[in-house]
């Protein structure tokens, strides 16, 4: 076998450090080619359309939208400017769809690989424990952005196909150009981003508990939910600053002029804390557990 | 390829074995002892038979080997090294199949390949598809190598996890049940290519629950039955505990065996027409002049080699479990 001598010859192979980057880029190729994901991001591009023409049909008459100001943030702004549909569409998919799919990738990224016994063969390749938990936490995090994006860029193109564009105010009452205008839906897209950096270690450590990647992901996905009733309790007020969903909805203060940024910084703040603290429950479980799926 | 004793740093006892575990124990969180106590020795070069019935703890110990599970207690080297602490020193070393494959089934059987590939951090990605290539083709799956996982046969699953094995050159194979779903062909496919394998110096840890196939491929095997080693060594040596046995087929049985006494045959019992004894130290053709000048009619006379089968019944004292 000539083949094989020439592997062979590669025995005395001296590992580059930069060949462990091939799982992540395996890993990230993996995640976008599983229907499911994709399926989890249509449905994030499908919320602007139906919102842009909602809005639309709605305002043919020329009346204002919104009907006395019920639903999302800047919905009643649309018809001036397509931009804020933009807006309207993280405000609108933030509380739920987009934690949702963050979720269900999350929770299914150990405990699924965990249930098709895949598990084993990646940790015998060795891909080694932390290594794997970090490039599936990064896999995670690249898919917050990618959806979150996928979000805003469908808003922009509806908001763009069924609306005007062009100056807006902001909420402070000030005019910015288009340009600028474009500069924060894209720094609100980020930081709508960065607010699913708790959810995702959440369901990462949730993933580390079970061989079941569907009941991984049905656990996140409810805890989701019983964070965010909690968050609406008033009698439960002194437990909400810490609950990660509470200052989620803070990135409108991006359209203040100047920029409000206390909230900000007490979302992202807590997202770190989340991170930190379910991550490191992800790693001190996830190294210490014995594989028998 | 092989570098000896380079990565021994224990002095004696592991210098040659590929594997060697003391004093192996795994007890589950529910109190069960899945494995005893284990002084397991695999030498190198060795194609090293792990035999046992279901839930005789050949899984858990070779899940403790690959670094997978914890032991309780005791220790195991792989290639010389601790495990599960040299887990990314050794493993690249090791190819491995543990209890059937597992693949993504929205993936090609290429594109498995090459992710298990991409795991291994020493796997170097310029010659990935090269070598992806290679290992399909060894296991005779090139032809499909484009189809998805999930349309794959049981047996083609069976070889593309083989395939998964020989992406690298490996100083050691553990192989768990790796001709479980193939048929008649497929196995001797299989045999061949550990056979190869073997020539090349590999060594190749295949556990079975075909003894035949034990016997054809391994020069060495270790038997387990309830968490503990019932014997290691080699198979030749452990066919030969099981005792040979002397047959005569008579139509005088009775006869034939009161003069086999006579000659000082141990152990002689008489069913039907076969009369069977410990076989006499004596030339056998002198056997045969015995029974005939005593007027015994003989139609056949031998010795029957024992086989690992009989081995291992006088060992564990039951038949083997062959099922599943």
């Amino acid at each position: 076998m000539s083949r094989a001598d020439v592997l062979l010859a590669g025995a005395g192979r001296r590992p580059n450090p930069l060949w462990t980057l091939g799982l992540l880029r395996s890993e990230l190729v993996t995640t976008v080619r599983r229907w499911r994901t994709l399926a989890l991001l249509g449905v994030l591009a499908a919320v602007p359309v139906l919102v842009g023409i909602a809005v639309k049909i709605e305002t043919r008459g020329g009346g204002p939208a919104g009907g006395g100001g019920e639903g999302p943030a800047f919905i009643s702004q649309i018809t001036n400017n397509g931009l804020f549909l933009v807006f309207t569409a993280l405000a609108a998919t933030l509380p739920f769809f987009l934690p949702m799919a963050v979720g269900v990738v999350a929770g299914d990224a150990i405990a699924g690989e965990a249930g098709a016994g895949t598990l084993r063969y990646l940790l015998v390749a060795p891909a080694g424990r932390t290594r794997l938990l970090l490039t599936k936490y990064a896999t995670v995090l690249a898919f917050c952005l990618l959806a979150t994006l996928v979000v805003a860029v469908s808003a922009l193109l509806v908001g763009a196909l069924l609306f005007p564009l062009g100056e807006l105010t902001t909420i402070s009452g000030t005019r910015i150009s288009f340009a600028e205008g474009l500069g924060r839906a894209l720094l609100i897209a980020l930081v709508v981003a960065a607010s699913l950096v708790g959810v995702a270690a959440l369901g990462l450590f949730v993933s580390t508990l079970t061989n079941s990647g569907i009941a991984a992901m049905a656990t996140t996905v409810g805890l989701l939910i019983t964070v965010q009733i909690v968050d609406q309790i008033p009698q439960l007020h002194a437990l909400q600053p810490y609950l990660f969903p509470h200052y989620w909805l803070s990135f409108a203060d991006l359209m203040r002029d100047p920029v409000y940024w206390d909230d900000l910084v007490k979302n992202l703040g807590l997202q770190a804390l989340y991170a930190a603290v379910f991550g490191a429950a992800a790693w001190a479980r996830f190294t210490a557990k014995d594989i028998n799926a | 390829m092989d570098e000896p004793s380079a990565t021994q740093s224990e002095p004696g006892d592991t210098a040659a074995s590929v594997i060697a575990t003391r004093g192996l124990t795994k007890r589950y969180r529910g109190g069960q002892l899945a494995v005893d106590g284990l002084d397991l020795t695999v030498p190198a070069g060795s194609v090293f038979g792990f035999l046992g019935p279901n839930g005789s703890g050949k899984t858990t110990t070779i899940r403790m080997l690959m670094g997978l599970i914890e032991p309780t207690a005791g220790t195991a080297r792989v290639l010389g090294r601790p495990m599960p602490r040299a887990a990314r020193t050794v493993l690249p070393q090791v190819g491995a199949l543990i209890e059937g494959p597992a693949l993504y089934g929205f993936l090609s059987g290429r594109d498995n390949l090459l992710r298990y590939d991409a795991a291994d951090p020493t796997a170097d990605p310029r010659t990935r598809r090269a070598r992806v290539a290679t290992a399909l083709d060894r296991v005779g799956l090139a032809a499909a190598a484009g189809k998805k996982a999930k349309a794959y046969s049981l047996g083609m699953k069976q070889r593309l996890g083989l395939a998964a094995a020989l992406l690298q050159p490996r100083r050691l194979l553990v192989l768990d049940e790796p001709t479980n779903g193939l048929d008649p062909q497929g196995m001797r496919e299989i045999r061949t290519l550990i056979r190869e394998l073997a020539a090349d110096g590999t060594t190749v840890f295949l556990s079975s629950h075909l003894l035949d196939e034990i016997e054809q491929v391994c020069t060495h095997a270790a038997v387990m039955a309830q968490g503990r080693l019932v014997t290691q060594g080699a198979v030749a040596d452990l066919a030969a505990g099981a005792r040979d046995r002397l047959v005569v087929t008579t139509p005088d049985p009775a006869e034939g065996a009161r003069v086999l006494k006579e000659l000082g045959v141990g152990d002689v019992t008489a069913d039907g027409d076969r009369v069977t004894g410990e076989p006499p130290a004596r030339d056998l053709a002198e056997v045969t002049a015995a029974l005939v000048t005593a007027g015994v009619r003989v139609r056949g006379l031998t010795v029957e080699r024992a086989s690992l089968e009989d081995a291992f019944v006088a060992l564990t004292g039951e038949g083997f479990d062959v099922a599943g």
